[in-house]
C-alpha cells in the first residue's frame, strides 16, 4: 500500500506549507483591515479584480511579476551554491543602467541583435558586480551577506552619478530613450488590454526559469554547484573546485539579476531615471524564492504570488481607499509564515490527526 | 536482587515500521545491564519509551514493583530515571554548575544562589568519582567531560536508575576506560545502569546481564560470565559472524605508493607531519596505528591533495603527486574512504545514485559535454548498489536517510569501482555495528588479495592488527617503526603508540 500515499502525504507537505502560509497572510491582513475599519471582504473582493478583474489588470499584474521572476531566480540559484546574494538588488540596478544605454545606441540595429546586445549588456553590468563579492568571498573567504549587501547602495549611488555626469539627456535626469530597435514590448497585447505594459521580457524570464532548472539539475556544472551548496567538504573531496563553482555561480546569478534589469527598462520604463531609492526588486527576490523554496517553479509561482498581490493592491486602494501598505503587511505575513515553516508543518500535522 | 525496573510486552509502531515488539525487560537494582543491538534495532526507542520521550503503543512499565504511566520525561524523572543521550543536551555558553543545576535551581530570597549550585554540585561529584570543573565554560571542556556533565545532570535529579545512550561512541580509548570507572562507582552507590550500545568488548568489559535486541524483539537475556562476544555477536546478527578474516598468503609486488619524508601543518597551522617516510606495495595492507591526534588525518589528507605538504614528496607509481588537486589525485587511480563519511564521503542531501558519481560525474561515462547521462548514472547506482547491498535498493534515496552502515557501503561502493592502485581506508568501520564491519574488512581484503594496495588508518588497534600485513605506528608526526604484523602484539605496539622507537 504505503509507497504511493507516502508520496502524496510529502507532496501535501511540500506544497502545503506555502498554501496555508497564504491563508494566515490573508488573515492578518483581513484583521489589519478590520482594526483599521474597513471591510476585508469588499477589500480582498477588489484585490482580486485588480488582479484577474480585466485584461488590463491581469496584464499588469503580469508585468509586476516579471522582474520578480528574475530576481527570485538570482537568488535562489546562488542559494543552491551555497551563497546568500543580498545584493540581487544592485546587480539588476546596474543590470537597468547597462541595458538603458545599449537600448539607447545603436537604432539602427535590427531588433533581435540589438536586443540581444542589451540583454547581454545587462547580463555582464550584473555579472560584474557581482564578481567583486564572489571574487572576496572564493578567494579571501570574506561573508557574501555583508558584502553583497553594500554594494546594493553603492549601485544605486554609481548610477546616479553616472547618469547625472555622463548619460543625461538636456535638462531631465535621465538617460536618453531606448531605439525602437530595441523595444522589447508587445504592442499588439498592449493595446488589446487597454494599455497594460505586457512585453517580452516575461518570455525570456519563463525560458530562464526552464534554463536555470535546467543548468542545476541536468548538467555537470548543477551538479557541481549543487554538491558545493550542500556540502563544500565532500565537495573538495570529489575533486570538484570549490572556489571556481562560488565565484562561477556567484556570476552567473548576477547576470540572471542584470538581464532582469535591462529588461525593465527595454520592456517597460524605456529609460533610466535617476532614483532616490533601490527598486526594491532585489529584496523581494529574496522572498520570492523563500517561498518558492528555491525552486526555479518554486520561484515562478512566488513571483507570481507577489505580482499579483502588489497589482491588485493599486486597485484596492483605488476602488475601496483600503491603503496599499496593508498588502506589504500581508506579504511580511506570508513571509513570516513560510520561515517559520516548521510551526505550519505542525499545524498540518494536528489537522490530519483529527481527520 | 530487587528488580527496579520492569517493561512488559512493550511495542512500538511507527507509521513505517514496528520498532518494538512485546519486548520485555527487567532491570535489578545495583546492576550493570546492556541493551546489545545493531543499528536500528529498537535499542533506543525503547529507552525513550522509558524515559517517557515516547509512549508506547502497548505494554506496561513497572517501577519498583508499581505500575507507572511514563508520560513525560518529567514523570521519568520524578520517579528516578536519567537518560544521557548520544547527542549531548548541554548549553555551550554556561558553565558546567549552571548546566546542571538548570531547570531546577536552588534559590535564595527567589534569586539563583549561584554558590549553593557550585557547592552542591562539587558534593555529587565527589562521592561518585567524577571529576569537573563547576565554573569552567562547558564549551571549553572536552567530549568525555561533557558527558560527565550529562551524568552530572542526572544525579543532581536524584537518578536511581541512568540510561545511558551509546556512550563511548564519542569517547577516546582512555575516556572510556573513565567512564567505566565511574559506572562502577555509581554501582557501588545502588544505582542501576542501563548501557545501550552495539560493541562487544565493552559489554563484556562492564556488563553484568545483557539482553540482545533484534529487529524490535528480546532474542536473549543472559549474564556476561555465561557468554562469550561470539555468541552475542550470533545473537546479535542472526547467523555466525566471523571476526577473523581469511587472507590469502601475503605476496607484496611492486611499489605503489611511496612518501618520502612528507612534512605538513594541521588546521591550526602548526607542524602535525615531520617527516614522514613509508611505503605501501601492491598486494598488501599497510596499516597505521596511533592514538587520536597523531598526525593521521593530516597525513591522509596529504596524500589525498586535501593538505599541502610543505616538504617532502608523495610518489604514485614512481610519478610525483606531490600537493596534486583532488581531482587529478583521484584520476592517479586513488581512492580514498574518509574517516568522516558526513563532513567528506558523501552529500547527505544528495541522492545515492548522485553520491556514487561524486568523484566522475564528469566522465564521458555519465556526462555528454557538461549534459548529465542521468540514464547511466542510475544503471551505474544500480548495479552497485546490488553488488554491495545497499539498502533500501533504491538509487533515489537520500543519502541521509540511509544507517550509518549502508552509507559506508556506498562510499565503498563508489571507492572500490573505480578499481584503484591505491585504496586509503581512514577509519573505515567507525561507528558501524557487528554486521557492517564484518562487511567492510572482507572488502579491504578482498582489494589486497586482488592485488591493490591499501592504506589503512585506523584507531582501532585490533583492526589494525586483524588487517594488516605490516604496521606502521605514528606519533606527533613521525613513524616511530614499522613491523610486520605477525611480529605485532598489542603491548608492543601500544608501548611505540606512546613514543618508543620500534626495533
Amino acid at each position: 500500500m504505503g509507497k504511493q500515499k507516502i508520496w502524496a502525504k510529502d507532496l501535501l507537505e511540500v506544497a502545503g506549507v506555502p498554501a496555508i502560509a497564504i491563508i494566515l497572510g490573508l488573515v492578518v491582513g483581513a484583521v489589519a483591515m478590520l482594526w483599521m475599519g474597513y471591510n476585508p471582504v469588499i477589500g480582498y473582493q477588489s484585490l482580486l479584480r485588480g488582479i484577474f478583474g480585466d485584461a488590463y489588470s491581469f496584464g499588469e499584474t503580469i508585468r509586476s511579476m516579471t522582474p520578480l521572476i528574475f530576481t527570485g531566480l538570482a537568488v535562489a540559484f546562488a542559494f543552491r551554491t551555497g551563497l546568500f546574494n543580498i545584493g540581487v538588488e544592485g546587480q539588476f540596478v546596474l543590470g537597468m543602467l547597462a541595458g538603458a544605454l545599449v537600448g539607447a545606441a545603436w537604432p539602427q540595429l535590427p531588433w533581435l541583435l540589438h536586443v540581444g546586445l542589451a540583454l547581454g549588456a545587462g547580463a555582464l553590468a550584473g555579472a560584474l558586480w557581482a564578481a567583486v563579492p564572489g571574487l572576496l568571498k572564493g578567494r579571501f573567504g570574506v561573508h557574501e551577506v555583508i558584502t553583497t549587501i553594500m554594494l546594493n547602495y553603492v549601485s544605486l549611488i554609481l548610477a546616479n552619478y553616472l547618469i547625472r555626469n555622463f548619460f543625461r539627456v538636456q535638462e531631465q535626469e535621465a538617460t536618453a530613450n531606448i531605439a525602437p530597435s530595441a523595444d522589447l514590448s508587445i504592442a499588439l497585447l498592449k493595446q488589446a488590454s487597454g494599455g497594460a505594459r505586457i512585453h517580452w521580457g516575461t518570455v525570456v524570464a519563463l525560458g530562464l526559469v526552464v534554463l536555470v532548472a535546467f543548468i542545476l539539475y541536468k548538467t555537470t556544472l548543477g551538479f557541481e554547484f549543487r554538491a558545493v551548496g550542500f556540502n563544500p567538504h565532500a565537495a573538495q573531496y570529489g575533486g570538484i573546485n570549490v572556489t571556481k563553482s562560488l565565484i562561477l555561480s556567484m556570476l552567473i546569478s548576477g547576470s540572471i539579476a542584470g538581464v532582469g534589469g535591462a529588461v525593465e527598462i527595454l520592456g517597460v520604463f524605456g529609460r533610466m531615471a535617476v532614483s532616490p531609492i533601490l527598486p526594491g526588486v532585489g529584496f523581494d527576490g529574496i522572498a520570492v524564492a523563500l517561498i518558492g523554496n528555491n525552486n526555479p517553479f518554486g520561484v515562478l509561482f512566488g513571483s507570481f504570488l507577489f505580482g499579483a498581490l502588489k497589482t491588485g493592491a493599486i486597485q484596492m486602494q483605488y476602488v475601496t481607499q483600503v491603503p496599499y501598505a496593508i498588502i506589504r503587511v500581508v506579504i511580511a505575513a506570508i513571509v513570516f509564515f513560510v520561515a517559520i515553516k516548521e510551526l505550519v508543518r505542525r499545524i498540518l500535522r494536528l489537522k490530519r490527526r483529527e481527520v | 536482587m530487587e528488580t527496579v525496573i520492569e517493561m512488559r510486552n512493550i511495542s512500538k509502531i511507527f507509521p513505517r515500521v514496528v520498532a518494538n515488539d512485546k519486548i520485555n525487560l527487567s532491570v535489578r537494582q545495583g546492576e550493570i545491564h546492556a541493551l546489545l543491538g545493531e543499528n536500528g534495532a529498537g535499542k533506543s526507542t525503547l529507552m525513550n519509551i522509558l524515559y517517557g520521550l515516547y509512549q508506547p503503543s502497548a505494554g506496561e512499565i513497572y517501577v519498583k514493583g508499581q505500575k507507572v504511566s511514563i508520560t513525560n520525561p518529567n514523570v521519568a524523572i520524578a520517579l528516578g530515571i536519567g537518560m544521557v543521550h548520544q547527542h549531548f543536551m548541554l548549553i555551550p555558553t554556561l558553565t558546567v554548575a549552571e548546566n546542571i543545576v538548570l531547570g531546577s535551581e536552588p534559590r535564595r530570597y527567589g534569586f539563583l544562589d549561584m554558590r549553593k549550585a557550585v557547592a552542591m554540585v562539587e558534593e555529587i561529584s565527589q562521592r561518585y568519582g567524577l571529576k569537573v570543573d563547576p565554573q569552567a565554560k562547558v564549551e571549553s571542556i572536552s567530549v568525555g567531560m561533557q558527558q560527565r556533565v550529562e551524568i552530572l545532570k542526572a544525579l543532581y535529579r536524584g537518578t536511581e536508575i541512568l540510561i545511558l545512550d551509546e556512550p563511548t561512541a564519542v569517547l577516546t580509548p582512555q575516556e572510556i576506560l573513565e567512564l567505566f570507572d565511574i559506572m562502577h562507582n555509581l554501582n557501588t552507590e545502588g544505582k542501576s545502569i542501563i548501557f545501550i550500545t552495539h560493541k562487544l568488548k565493552e559489554i563484556m568489559a562492564i556488563a553484568d546481564r545483557i539482553t540482545i535486541i533484534r529487529r524490535g524483539k528480546v532474542i536473549d537475556t543472559v549474564t556476561t560470565a555465561s557468554t562469550s562476544p561470539r555468541e552475542l555477536a550470533a545473537k546479535m546478527v542472526g547467523r555466525e559472524v566471523s571476526f577473523k578474516v581469511n587472507k590469502q598468503e601475503y605476496s607484496p609486488g611492486e611499489t605503489v605508493l611511496q612518501l618520502e619524508n612528507v612534512q605538513a601543518l594541521n588546521s591550526r597551522k602548526l607542524p602535525a607531519l615531520k617527516g614522514i617516510s613509508l611505503e605501501v606495495r601492491r598486494g598488501e595492507i599497510l596499516g597505521i596505528a596511533g592514538v587520536d591526534g597523531n598526525g593521521q588525518s593530516e597525513l591522509v589528507d596529504v596524500v589525498a591533495g586535501l593538505r599541502k605538504a610543505t616538504a617532502g614528496h608523495i610518489k604514485l607509481l614512481r610519478k610525483d603527486i606531490t600537493n596534486a588537486s583532488p581531482r587529478k589525485v583521484i584520476a592517479a587511480s586513488i581512492s580514498h574512504i574518509p574517516e568522516d563519511r558526513h563532513l567528506r564521503g558523501l552529500v547527505l542531501d544528495f541522492t545515492i545514485e548522485e553520491n556514487m558519481v561524486l568523484e566522475t560525474y564528469y566522465q564521458a561515462e555519465f556526462a555528454n559535454g557538461i549534459i548529465l547521462n542521468n540514464k547511466q548514472i542510475q544503471m551505474h547506482a544500480k548495479r552497485l548498489i546490488q553488488e554491495f547491498d545497499v539498502r533500501p535498493p533504491d538509487q533515489k534515496t537520500l543519502a541521509r536517510s540511509l544507517s550509518g552502515g549502508n552509507q559506508q557501503k556506498v562510499i565503498i561502493a563508489r571507492e572500490v569501482d573505480r578499481d584503484p592502485n591505491l585504496l586509503i581506508a581512514a577509519q573505515p568501520t567507525r561507528g558501524l555495528d557487528v554486521g557492517a564491519i564484518e562487511f567492510v574488512h572482507r572488502r579491504l581484503v578482498e582489494q589486497r588479495d586482488k592485488g591493490k594496495a591499501v592504506l589503512l588508518v585506523s584507531l582501532d588497534l585490533d583492526e589494525i592488527m586483524d588487517l594488516s600485513d605490516r604496521i606502521a605506528v605514528i606519533y606527533e608526526g613521525n613513524i616511530v617503526g614499522i613491523v610486520a604484523a605477525e611480529d605485532a602484539d598489542e603491548a608492543m605496539l601500544g608501548f611505540m603508540m606512546a613514543g618508543a622507537a620500534g626495533n
